[in-house]
């Protein structure tokens, strides 16, 4: 009887979990994957970046190519962010506290840019206002440069960071609802008072957390600006069009020196996006989606 | 009381900013989305079906369309494959390192493209720190075809982890126990009871792996040798008809690749409202 209990129990924790050498040898291909095509190539920017010592590394970074980009790079991503999240904080109010028809079909029309080549986004740009474009020739007489300047960079870069901040806040305020918000208005207060007051704290955590996402691709946009930009030797070059430059010229320790930077940029919006997610689960204790 | 509470929630709109809200979501999305898409399919429309055709068809486009929705499905597919063996190992598996491999698998989201394209480049490039080993061996990756799969390998792999790692983590144990305790051996109970249930995550994960690898530009342009014909995908096509001005040529090319997204995007979707009906929702 109790013989038979415990081979029963033998059997049902084998085919629980997998013999030793499957998981020895799952683990190992686990490993040795995100090894090769992970961990090398991250590895291998600061190896390169420091190759020539550290002096090299950072007279590299104080050209002032490089702080040109480095400049433009911050007042980009700076200007789309604060664009993106004013739009990103007001269709997240009109989306998540009101009923209306069509509503999962505006929030599919955010999410477009997301499923846009980036190439194809900067494209989008060039046929509105390139000189055969819709309103390059207009543009052209009234003597407004859009395309290989700033404000193409800017419109490119906000286009392909559209849909960060509102996607961080829908389905946050969607959960929070409108109860905190009614009572505050119902007491009399106004509803600039009410946004600031009740809903700002109660979604700060997603803010942050969206704002963190869309700098990060807006200053590590690549493929897009590079349509829109005319790679302007210090004047439109932001740091990954500075980084394609340097490498075609054989520059490696310079190009490198800048791709580390970037590539810090993105090891701390891991960690920093890490922090966040703890902040977003304590919010909210069930998550049952 | 009562009655006022549910006259309270029959009227819904007690908060305001609607007018106001809506009007500028829905101005912003036109200047900034709306808009410039429907430049692109009015620019197509210029052109006669048989142009379009013609551009479509020709060599140089067919070629550069076949390498980047070739290659994008094979790196998908190793992307599944892969992807769930690391869910895998990190999900049912302790072993030292675990939390830092875990973390890795989001640098391809947070890598500049660019970044990634030189750091690729140089690994597999003949003096490579891979590279040089792989020559030995007599394998070329960087400037030919297999540098632009290895690039959309680097940049897929977290959509196939990232879907399917939360349903293998949700999966009740006790189902496996349940079925391990009416006699099925561990294959068994893998290829029937838990495999099926990560599939629709798993195919979600695969498609957006390969809508990502198509339109992927930074990552690959550096390794890819760029030979029209054989190395250039179309992304690269369209800078290049940009850069000759053939504005017509880009759009075109732009058109093709923008369909199929959006296609692959619908049939995400798809799958995702098919799984919610099979699973009940608890």
């Amino acid at each position: 009887m109790t013989d038979g209990q415990i081979s029963l129990r033998a059997a049902a924790t084998d085919a629980r979990t997998e013999p030793g050498l499957v998981r020895w040898i799952i683990t190992g291909l686990a490993v040795l994957f995100l090894t090769v095509f992970v961990v090398l190539p991250l590895v291998l920017v600061f190896a390169e970046a420091f190759s020539r010592g550290v002096g090299a590394y950072f007279s590299a970074l104080i050209e002032p190519e490089g702080l040109a980009a480095i400049r433009l790079t911050l007042l980009v991503a700076a200007i789309s962010v604060a664009l993106n999240l004013v739009f990103g904080l007001v269709a997240a109010w009109a989306i998540t506290k009101f009923d209306f028809p069509g509503k999962s079909f505006l929030i599919t029309l955010i999410d477009l840019p997301f499923s846009v080549s980036p190439v194809i986004s900067g494209l989008l740009f060039v046929l509105l206002f390139g000189m055969q474009g819709f309103f390059g020739p207009w543009l052209q007489n009234h003597g407004i440069q859009i395309l290989f300047a700033v404000p193409g960079i800017v419109l490119a870069t906000v286009f392909v960071t559209f849909p960060f901040v509102a996607r961080a806040l829908i389905p946050l305020m969607q959960e929070q609802g409108t109860l905190e918000e009614e009572a505050a208005i119902s007491l009399g207060a106004s509803g600039l008072q009410t946004f600031f007051r009740i809903t700002l704290p109660n979604i700060k955590w997603g803010v942050l957390y969206g704002v963190l996402l869309c700098n990060a691709r807006a200053m590590g946009e690549f493929g897009a600006v590079s349509v829109v930009s005319g790679h302007i030797r210090g004047e439109t070059n932001t740091m990954p069009l500075l980084v394609e430059i340097l490498y075609n010229e054989y520059q490696f320790v310079a190009a490198f020196a800048i791709a580390s930077l970037l590539a810090m940029l993105a090891l701390v919006t891991l960690v920093v996006k890490t922090i966040l997610e703890r902040h977003l689960d304590e919010g909210q204790p069930v998550s049952d989606d | 009381m009562g009655t006022r509470v549910s006259g309270e929630r029959g009227r819904r709109n007690t908060l305001p900013g609607f007018g106001l809200t809506m009007g500028l979501t829905l101005t912003w999305l036109s200047i900034i989305v709306l808009i410039p898409l429907a430049g692109l399919f009015i620019k197509t429309f210029e052109l006669s079906w048989d142009q379009f055709f013609g551009i479509v068809t020709s060599r140089r486009t067919l070629n550069a369309l076949k390498i980047s929705f070739g290659l994008a499905f094979a790196a998908a597919a190793v992307n599944l494959v892969m992807g769930v063996v690391i869910v895998w190992a990190l999900v049912r598996y302790r072993f030292p390192g675990r939390r830092i491999f875990d973390a890795v698998v989001d640098i391809p989201f947070a890598l500049p493209t660019a970044v990634a394209g030189i750091a690729l480049t140089s690994l597999f490039a003949q003096k490579g720190w891979l590279g040089a080993p792989l020559a030995e061996l007599g394998i070329k990756v960087a400037f030919t075809p297999l540098g632009i799969f290895v690039a959309m390998i680097f940049i897929g792999i977290p959509f196939v982890v990232r879907t399917v790692q939360p349903v293998l983590i949700d999966l009740d144990t006790e189902i496996e126990e349940a079925a391990a305790s009416l006699g099925a051996n561990r294959w068994h109970v893998i290829s029937r009871v838990i495999l099926p249930s990560l599939i629709p995550a798993i195919l979600t994960g695969f498609a957006l792996a390969f809508a990502r690898a198509i339109g992927e530009y930074g990552s690959v342009i550096f390794i890819a040798g760029n030979l029209p014909n054989v190395s250039e995908i179309a992304p690269l096509l369209i800078v290049i008809r940009l850069s000759e001005f053939r504005y017509a040529d880009a759009t075109a090319i732009a058109v093709v690749m923008l369909v199929a997204a959006f296609l692959i995007i619908f049939a995400v979707n798809r799958i995702q409202s098919w799984a919610q009906n099979r699973i009940p929702v608890h």
